[in-house]
């Protein structure tokens, strides 16, 4: 069984898919996706382990050797982001069951769990595989389904978000495309590891260079790269709750592996900084999160406020990326999973409250805290780990990232991380503000704590923000693991 | 009981109590009760401590290691003990005081009240006995979220400006400034532990070394060290009690004796007086006592006077802090537990008045003293140990200072405390004097006026008599300040 796992990992969500769409009415898609994403977890687990007690694996689809069959190659980079997106895929679906219920018409419920599950075989197909091309073609799986579940949501501006997001996201993997075969057309191999071979030999041609540009515009489209992310504040604002929270927590972070794959283990380490690259994600980190972050601060609709704050999120990474070194992309990784948590964490809570009053606007949350003193807690716990406070899991991001630039002595971004975390807190204390001290709306509707099938998961994903910032053996030490490998980069 | 079970104990204790708290909401008398107890428990357990750390006993505990060399463990020295034991010894005081205060005010939402009270008194133990920086952090911000909601307690429009400006610069400064300096010196040495004769000396140039200390000094926001002292007035929407230990006290002092600890463990005071770091810093906080004082001078609402007053008085910690002599070390060390007993009484005071009489301003204070004679003969005790004179605990800590001064023979800045204390006595005694000598606005002397709830009376007559003891018995604090003075 020991390495069929990686296959496992796509070939159980793809099967499982079509399989919901057919089923009756009721719970039993519900059902059937939880099973499968709890499945999906508990194998990324098994594959971690696999990995940092056995070493990397190598699975050949259909038996073809690679570089001409397609390969799975599992290392500790991608079996560490398979393991996020397939914790979060299962930490969400016992969220989604009542969530769905009230936000999705009931004939499409199938509908919706089939999609989700789509998705999630598409991201953890672009986390399993050791093949460029495929990596496009997983990349597609999982965007065609997330358009589909963003048309989802009550508001009618759900459908231009998501023909918003199709487009953008269409451009982004058409630039990839284009510079996978621009490579192609110069190595004549799609395989990660045989690229890496090939490609300093041919790193002089401009094609390449081209393809390399054109790959990385792609990418920085889907990881919503500030200024590409003009996608990402209507997707994650007028999506239903349940896919908010999963798309939040997941797409971008595949996104950001991708990106670090490619960067630093196709092409060769040092080849980036030879072009204007790193130059870039730092001066597009920079941007991305005091604008974003001053954008977050005025918007009214609270699911956009936290959108624009990941758009400021991703900035971090971006700068842990622009370092170039082990402890900048050790930052970058850990603020993946810490992100993750955070944003999971406060996007669940957000949609308790959609869920109790059908509506997330600040001037109507006003005093909400008091009657939901669960939710409002988990969002005063996800808010400080946005912030960075210590004893959150946001504080070792952060630590990380500012150690790296104290490194490079990159005064400018250390100054821009701090005054990052300063902007958020200004954002999260307006959130807490409006939902705690403002004088309750006068309705005359009483409302109750959200049910508690809403609050474990969301209270889960709380507990791991304080958890994952105290013991960071798991965050931390992968990364840094992961780190060596992208590269073998110098500690 | 073992060393490490003592110590963590007093760490969980006010926690425990919080808990306490909530569960007992219901009934106001039981919740009271359980806040009372944790505070008496607290108070014997610290002087328990202290005894024991005096008699040379070593107490350390690490809880857990988030990232290597980076810890949240804890470790009692001489400095932290003597905060702990200010902050333990007086929570208790203000407990007793608060109940009436309370009741008497007719306050809502004092559950919610008490049981941040508990959180914050668990983040100023923490704080006290952290063994590095990365823990004292965590602490540090936990007070200031934890004080927050007392700050905002009132929740009136103005309560709530109050908050957004504390939390605004006390986070801002310590995330911005504070943190930096953090990660700053782990850069340059690889290590955050507090160290007897600090840990950068040798990693790095001397002409750096005062930006970093700049960092701290402006960092450490709760220091209050102009400009960034605007947060302490505005605290003082919060009730009465709050202002009492939290604003004159846990939270002010527990600025300061970051300060302190950074100056004697992070950078030491050999490196410090031989590379004359704080050189030009020093007369920032200088001017922060005078300035202060002048401001003082203007207030006629009596917390905002007293606050300024606070703003003033931790800065000569500062500025002993930066002196860096053993002289100027002890005086500030012993600062920071003679003038909480004297201004804690003073905002007892201002309680009491306020809950007795309703009245807020200095200026509509005359002729009260005849109907509140124990309240203003406490203000007046505690007005006098602010300005230094004797026989009161505030007269020894003055001395140190001024001998720090002399010591490194800065004579300006003698004359600065020297003109400080003058100022105290024009913008502080003015207000009993009133109070006993003048006649009321009507003429008439008060007769509906009577003394605060007598819990209130009880608190004040115990801190004013402190003031006094302290003078004859400095004994404790002397020899905790000594220790940790004479650490480098």
């Amino acid at each position: 069984m020991g390495h069929h796992i990686s296959l496992l990992l796509v070939v159980v969500p793809l099967i499982a898919a079509p399989v919901v769409a057919v089923l009756p009415r009721g719970r039993l898609p519900w059902a059937v996706a939880f099973i499968v994403a709890a499945l999906c977890a508990v194998l990324a687990g098994m594959q971690l382990w696999a990995v940092l007690h056995e070493g990397s694996i190598s699975y050949e689809l259909g038996g073809w050797a690679p570089p001409w069959g397609i390969e799975y190659r599992i290392d500790a980079v991608n079996a560490f982001v398979a393991l996020i997106v397939a914790a979060i895929a299962a930490i969400t679906l016992p969220y989604a069951l009542l969530s769905s219920e009230q936000e999705i018409p009931e004939e499409k419920i199938p509908l919706f769990y089939s999609a989700l599950l789509l998705c999630l075989t598409g991201l953890l197909g672009i986390t399993q595989t050791g093949d460029i091309f495929n990596v496009f073609v997983f990349l597609e799986i999982s965007s065609l389904a997330s358009y589909a579940l963003i048309s989802l949501g009550r508001q009618r501006q759900a459908f231009t978000a998501a023909y918003q997001y199709l487009i953008m996201g269409t451009i982004g993997a058409t630039f990839y495309l284009i510079g996978v075969g621009l490579i192609y057309s110069q190595t004549g191999s799609l395989n990660m590891q045989d690229l890496a071979t090939i490609l300093p030999g041919v790193l002089h041609l401009k094609t390449v260079e081209t393809g390399f540009a054109f790959i990385m515009v792609g990418i920085a489209l889907k990881l919503a790269l500030f200024p590409l992310h003009l996608w990402l504040p209507n997707a994650y604002t007028y999506a239903p709750s349940v896919v908010t929270v999963f798309l939040a927590a997941t797409a971008t972070k595949v996104a950001v592996y991708v990106m670090l794959r490619i960067l630093f283990s196709v092409f060769p380490q040092g080849f980036a900084l030879t072009t204007p690259v790193e130059e870039l994600f730092i001066v597009a980190g920079i941007a991305g999160i005091i604008i974003a972050s001053v954008y977050a601060i005025y918007q009214e609709n609270i699911k956009r406020l936290l959108a624009y704050s990941s758009v400021a999120q991703v900035g971090y990474m971006a700068l842990g990326i622009g370092f170039a070194s082990a402890t900048g992309v050790t930052a970058a990784l850990v603020h993946l999973f810490n992100h993750a948590l955070m944003k999971g964490a406060l996007f669940m809570a957000v949609g308790a409250i959609i869920y109790r009053i059908g509506a997330c606007r600040m001037d109507q949350v006003h005093g909400l805290g008091r009657a939901m003193p669960w939710t409002f807690g988990a969002i005063v716990i996800g808010g400080l780990s946005l912030v960075g406070v210590p004893g959150t899991a946001g504080f070792i991001s952060k630590w990380y990232l500012v150690v790296a630039a104290l490194e490079q002595e990159a005064w400018i971004s250390v100054a821009v991380i701090l005054c990052g975390s300063l902007l958020a807190v200004v954002y999260v204390g307006k959130l807490i503000e409006a939902l705690y001290f403002k004088p309750v709306s006068d309705t005359g509707k009483v409302v109750s704590e959200a049910p508690i099938l809403l609050l474990v998961p969301t209270w889960g994903l709380v507990l791991a923000n304080v958890y994952f910032g105290l013991d960071t053996d798991l965050t931390v030490g992968v990364a840094e693991k992961a780190a060596a490998i992208l590269g073998g980069m110098q500690p | 009981m073992s060393a490490e079970t003592l110590l963590l104990t007093l760490l969980l204790l006010p926690l425990v109590g919080a808990a306490g708290i909530i569960i007992t909401r219901h009934n106001p008398d039981v919740r009271e009760g359980v806040t009372l107890l944790s505070a008496a428990l607290v108070a014997i357990l610290v002087v328990v401590l202290a005894a024991r750390f005096m008699d040379g006993e070593v107490f350390a505990l690490t809880l857990i290691e988030p990232l290597p060399g980076i810890a949240i463990a804890f470790e009692i020295e001489a400095l932290g003990m003597l905060f702990a034991l200010v902050a333990g010894l007086l929570w208790v005081v203000t407990s007793v005081y608060s109940v009436g205060y309370m009741r008497g005010h007719n306050e809502q939402n004092q559950t919610r009240f008490f049981t941040a009270f508990a959180v914050s008194i668990a983040a100023t133990m923490g704080i006290a006995f952290s063994a590095n920086l990365f823990t004292l952090f965590l602490f540090y911000e936990l007070l200031t979220l934890a004080t927050y909601p007392l700050v905002t307690h009132a929740g009136t429009p103005e309560a709530k400006r109050g908050g957004r400006v504390y939390l605004g610069i006390l986070l801002g400064t310590s995330i911005g400034l504070f943190l930096l300096g953090i990660l700053v010196t782990w850069s340059l040495t690889g290590r955050v532990d507090f160290q007897a004769g600090g840990i950068l000396s040798g990693h790095i140039d001397p002409a750096w070394a005062g930006l970093l200390y700049a960092l701290f000094l402006f960092g450490i926001g709760k220091a209050a060290v102009m400009p960034f002292h605007r947060w302490l007035p505005a605290a003082m929407v919060a009730p009465t009690p709050v202002s009492a230990l939290l604003h004159a006290v846990a939270v002010v002092k527990a600025g300061v004796f970051t300060l302190l600890k950074v100056t004697i463990y992070i950078f030491g005071g050999e490196f410090i007086l031989s590379n004359d770091v704080t050189g030009g810093l020093i007369w920032i906080a200088a001017a922060t006592i005078l300035i202060a004082s002048l401001v003082a001078m203007t207030k006629d609402n009596l917390k905002a006077r007293l606050a300024y007053s606070t703003v003033s008085q931790l800065s000569y910690i500062a500025l002993g802090a930066m002196l860096a002599s053993k002289a100027g070390l002890i005086g500030a060390s012993m600062h920071i537990a003679m003038h909480a007993f004297a201004k804690i009484t003073l905002f007892f005071a201002a309680g009491a008045i306020l809950v007795a009489s309703h009245k807020k301003r200095v200026s509509e204070l005359n002729g009260l003293g005849r109907a509140m004679p124990v309240t203003f003969v406490a203000f007046f005790i505690g007005t006098l140990s602010i300005i230094g004179l004797p026989p009161f605990g505030g007269m020894w800590s003055k001395w140190y200072l001024g001998l720090g001064a002399v010591e490194t023979a800065q004579l300006l800045l003698l004359a600065v405390l020297m003109i400080s204390s003058l100022l105290n006595i024009i913008y502080l005694l003015p207000i009993p004097i009133r109070a006993f000598f003048s006649k009321p606005e009507s003429g008439e002397h008060y007769t509906e006026i009577a003394e605060a709830p007598k819990s209130m009376l009880l608190a004040m007559v115990i801190t004013s008599s402190a003031c006094v003891i302290l003078f004859f018995y400095p004994d404790p604090f002397y020899r905790l300040a000594g220790l940790a003075a004479g650490g480098y």
